[in-house]
């Protein structure tokens, strides 16, 4: 396995929700990839198609939905294709996920070391005990005051903060290559969520581990990220180099979600807004599925306008009106 | 829901389907209710065993009950044999010489009787309490759902049990425990329903136009907690009609002079042991399709009036 | 945890005097047993003697604290029948009514909660809309009819298993049960069978709507996520959940198990209490008729504790508000 070869390359990856509504797009083309020990920011609103990417990526799209097409290459290996068995080979051990709320991701009614011992024989060989050891230094190592004692405890006797430090550390069990963290930080408070954001943060470094963020919030990404990938309506709109983007962003979409963020130098001044709502991803628009929000939208914009980079070299944006620095 | 100036009653089921403009909310449910073919093939199945019931003695080959045409030379034919009458006795005949059909036809009858009867007078108990629970409130609704909750944590035959230990055998006694078993699930049903009800604004329109009780009560909840009343009623009658069978059969239910469904089978039960099957065999599947037919409209029924039940 | 263990023994209490009187009140209205026992042809002066001596002389109210007093001794009256305390006599046919409900609960839970798994992690396959078809039938069909087709088909037609009795007993734990000879296990079998039938029925809606529940939960999205095997996600997360309340539901039905063995215990000649209830009524024998109402009373307050105590043992989350309560 070569030292150049990404962690994850997404290519053109559809997944549909075939309803009895019709058939819900939901990512609809989408390609990104993820060098070794990177962090990506994915961001979008919701139904945007950012949690389903995550899904798909370790295979967990639940019928009646569906990867139609793409391929997904995990060090080389597409998971697309790959067979259930090997799928559950990879998951939790290569490839692990944090979900957003952390009061529905412990099973309510299993103890916590049984939800971990669990996760570690699911990959390793090892028994009880040893395992029971891991967990414990697992759970110490996301900052868990006397694992051993909560090891023994339900997840209900665990504040919302703790219960997502625990699912941490399950993610962290086996080392893997590649952390897909699902908003791990919407439900929780701001003070709590600083924490845990620099606790991930300071894992995956340490370990070399690549990171997708999914996340609705440009904040939570600007500190965070090396590189970002906006999605509106199942597409990737815009995508670069973390600074790149935010400091010039090209995609109207882009640029009104940043405009979007309320910051202390713009106090006073009406907060921008991106007029209308998401579509729904039963009736899409045509072509350019932001062109009834978007200012800049004309005619040609009933096409699917093609990914393009106009400026730097990784940085690409799906737009026949990009604001390119001068033409703005 | 709209402000609403009138204190008419809105119906919710009624406003949903407003939007299909077109039709009536009437039309709309018997157009869902047809959408299931099991459903509308059980309602034909029920309402000939309704016909049937009604004119037993029209129908019925021969009159069971009339000692003069009965003979015990005929007894325990097997199907399709000749009675000494000259009739073909297509089901055979019991252990008293009578024909099977015809006492099949009549038992039918009070087994139908005796299930409806409770029913109705249950259901009118039912919904006159439930609905004083209902909007009374306080202390009136405590004691009467403490004597629900106590009543329906046991089982209704032991209820029926006590009762018919107590009243003895008759039609009228079988009715009055029928009706005891019953009340409670209607008035839990109603109250549930109507409590839901009585918090919305239309009702409390009416009661700041300072309108009498009875007319609140009988005009403006009743008419909404009718959905799952008759959702209720249905399966009401199904169980009452096969509890009514099984307290026959066990001999402390009806007496042997009206011989339901549940006497023919149990005086059939018997014969059984010696082959002859049809005594107790053809009563036990009238007695089947009865119950299932009208289960088969119940949960139609629960999942047209009540989308929020069916999952 | 202990004050609320309290409250529902009080509440226990209160329950079983209100019964107390509801039943004594009601069988006293029964009608005359003296008909019954006596001979057409016996004197005024022979009747009255009979009466006497079973104190059907005082008024109500003085019979009924003549019976609680009595009660509280372990003394529920003799049978007028068989001259027997009525105590003893429903105790005696106890073990073959409890075997049987412990026969059909058993069933109950072996037969519905892996069919109504399956019907819930497979809701659209064939084999599931069977499972579910045949739950409704097992609503609708009356007990009673469904144990004489039993008898019809598996004893008469096939001659496979015996059409009532008990068969071989043998002593177990101080009482006489059928399930350890191959005889008796035989014969248990179908009215077991056939009083499960409901339970069955009801196990498998209950479980299948709480395994279509569980399945969309985001904790068995997270257990597969950690790599667990299917087959663990499956028998230890979503059946973990599930047994809570199925089990809680399948409890309270204990109960009335033994209310409808009357009807099982009838068809199959089951010599249990349900068979001695219906010839008591039958023979107007009063004290037994009050034993077995107060028996299955105090029988259901038990059982309701029970259940209640396995429910907090179970469920980490109810036990987490007792003790904040």
């Amino acid at each position: 396995m070569s030292e150049t070869m990404p962690t994850l390359q997404v290519e053109d990856l559809k997944t549909h929700f075939f309803t009895k509504g019709g058939v819900a797009r939901a990512v609809d083309g989408v390609s990104f990839s993820i060098e070794k020990g990177e962090v990506m920011g994915l961001v979008g609103e919701s139904g945007s198609g950012k949690t389903v990417t995550g899904f798909s990526i370790i295979g967990l799209v639940d019928p009646p939905g569906e990867v139609v097409s793409g391929r997904i290459l995990f060090k080389g290996e597409d998971l697309a294709t790959a067979s259930e068995e090997r799928m559950r080979q990879l998951r939790g051990s290569r490839v692990a996920m944090i979900f957003q709320d952390p009061m529905m991701t412990l099973n309510p009614v299993l103890r916590i070391d049984t939800q971990m011992i669990e996760a570690v024989q699911a990959h390793d060989d090892v028994d009880r005990k040893t395992a029971f050891e891991r967990s414990r230094d697992a759970l110490g190592q996301v900052g868990i005051p006397s694992p051993e004692e909560r090891l023994k405890a339900y997840p209900h006797q665990f504040s919302g903060g703790m219960r997502q430090r625990v699912s941490i550390a399950i993610a962290l069990l086996h080392q893997p290559d590649l952390i897909i963290a699902d908003e791990p930080t919407t439900a929780l408070d701001v003070t709590i969520q600083g924490q845990i954001l620099f606790e991930v943060q300071k894992l995956c470094r340490e370990k070399g581990m690549s990171l997708i963020w999914i996340t609705h919030d440009l904040s939570v990404v600007a500190g965070l990220a090396d590189k970002i990938c906006v999605m509106y309506a199942g597409r990737v709109v815009e995508a670069g180099e973390i600074s790149d983007v935010l400091d010039g962003p090209m995609h109207p979409y882009t640029r009104g979600l940043i405009g979007s963020v309320p910051s202390h130098n713009k106090r006073g001044e009406p907060l921008a807004q991106i007029p209308g709502m998401a579509p729904s991803l039963l009736s899409m628009p045509s072509g350019c599925a932001f062109h009834p929000r978007c200012p800049r939208a004309d005619g040609r914009c009933q096409e699917v306008p093609e990914i393009s980079a106009p400026v730097a070299k990784d940085h690409t944006v799906r737009c026949f009106h990009p604001h390119v620095e001068g033409a703005s | 829901m709209t402000a609403v100036t009138e204190p008419t009653a809105v119906d919710p089921v009624k406003e949903e389907s407003s939007s299909q403009k077109d039709q009536t909310p009437f039309r709309r449910f018997v157009s869902d209710f047809a959408e299931s073919k099991v459903a509308v093939a059980g309602l034909i199945v029920f309402l000939l065993i309704v016909l049937i019931a009604i004119f037993a003695p029209l129908i019925a080959p021969t009159d069971p009950y009339d000692l003069a045409t009965v003979d015990i030379l005929d007894s325990r034919l097997e199907p399709g044999a000749q009675m000494m009458s000259g009739t073909t006795a297509l089901l055979g005949t019991d252990g008293l010489g009578r024909d099977m059909l015809s006492a099949m036809i009549y038992g039918l009858r009070i087994s139908l009787g005796v299930g409806a009867a409770s029913g109705l007078i249950a259901l009118m108990i039912g919904v006159c309490i439930g609905l004083a629970a209902a909007y009374f409130g306080g202390r009136t609704d405590t004691i009467i759902m403490r004597i629900v909750d106590l009543q329906l944590s046991f089982p209704s035959i032991l209820i029926a049990l006590v009762l018919l230990a107590t009243l003895g055998k008759g039609v009228d006694k079988i009715i009055i425990a029928l009706i005891v078993v019953q009340w409670a699930y209607y008035a839990r049903t109603v109250r549930g329903s109507a409590l839901v009800e009585r918090n919305k604004e239309y009702i409390e329109a009416a009661t700041s136009l300072a309108l009498s009780h009875r007319r609140i009560v009988f005009k403006h909840l009743l008419p909404n907690v009718m959905p799952p009343l008759i959702v209720v009623g249905t399966v009401q009658v199904a169980s009452s009609i096969a509890l009514e069978a099984t307290l026959s059969f066990l001999g402390i239910g009806l007496p042997v002079t009206e011989p339901s469904l549940g006497l023919l089978i149990s005086n059939g039960f018997e014969y059984m042991m010696s082959g002859k099957y049809w005594i107790s065999i053809f009563p036990g599947v009238a007695l089947l399709i009865t119950i299932v037919s009208i289960n088969l409209v119940g949960d139609r029924l629960r999942d047209v009036l009540n989308p929020r039940l069916s999952k | 945890m202990s004050v609320y263990i309290i409250r529902r023994l009080l509440q226990a209490i209160v329950v079983v005097v209100a019964m107390s009187i509801i039943v004594f009140s009601g069988v006293y209205l029964i009608g005359d047993p003296v008909d019954i026992l006596i001979s057409d042809d016996a004197d005024q002066e022979d009747r009255q003697k009979l009466i006497e001596s079973l104190g059907l002389d005082k008024p109500f109210h003085i019979q009924y604290l003549t019976f609680v007093a009595r009660a509280l001794e372990g003394d529920l009256g003799d049978s007028f029948i068989f001259n027997e305390p009525a105590l003893l006599l429903i105790l005696d046919r106890m073990p073959a009514t409890l075997e049987l409900a412990v026969a059909s609960l058993l069933m109950a839970i072996v037969f519905g909660i892996p069919l109504g798994m399956w019907a819930g992690l497979k809701p659209d396959s064939f084999f599931s809309k069977s499972i579910m078809a045949g739950s409704i039938l097992g609503f609708s069909l009356p007990t009673f009819w469904v144990g004489i087709m039993f008898i019809m088909i598996f004893a008469v037609i096939m001659g496979w298993l015996p059409s009532g009795g008990r068969g071989d007993t043998t002593e177990f734990l101080g009482m006489e049960v059928s399930f350890l000879t191959w005889d008796g296990l035989s014969h248990l079998f179908l009215p077991a069978l056939n009083l499960a039938l409901l339970k069955i029925s009801l196990a498998i809606r209950l479980t299948r709507a709480g395994t279509r529940e569980v399945i969309h939960q985001d904790y068995i999205k997270f257990a597969r996520a950690k790599g667990v095997s299917t087959r663990r996600v499956i028998l230890v997360h979503v059946l973990k959940n599930i047994l809570i309340p199925v089990i809680t539901v399948m409890g309270l039905e204990f109960g009335s198990l033994i209310a409808f063995s009357v009807v099982t215990e009838t068809v199959f000649s089951w010599p249990g209490m349900g068979k001695l209830i219906i010839d008591s009524i039958n023979l107007l024998d009063r004290p037994v008729i009050v034993a077995y109402l107060m028996i299955i009373v105090f029988m259901f307050i038990i059982i309701n504790l029970v259940v209640d105590l396995m429910y907090s043992v179970l469920d980490p989350r109810v036990r987490l508000q007792d003790v904040k309560s």
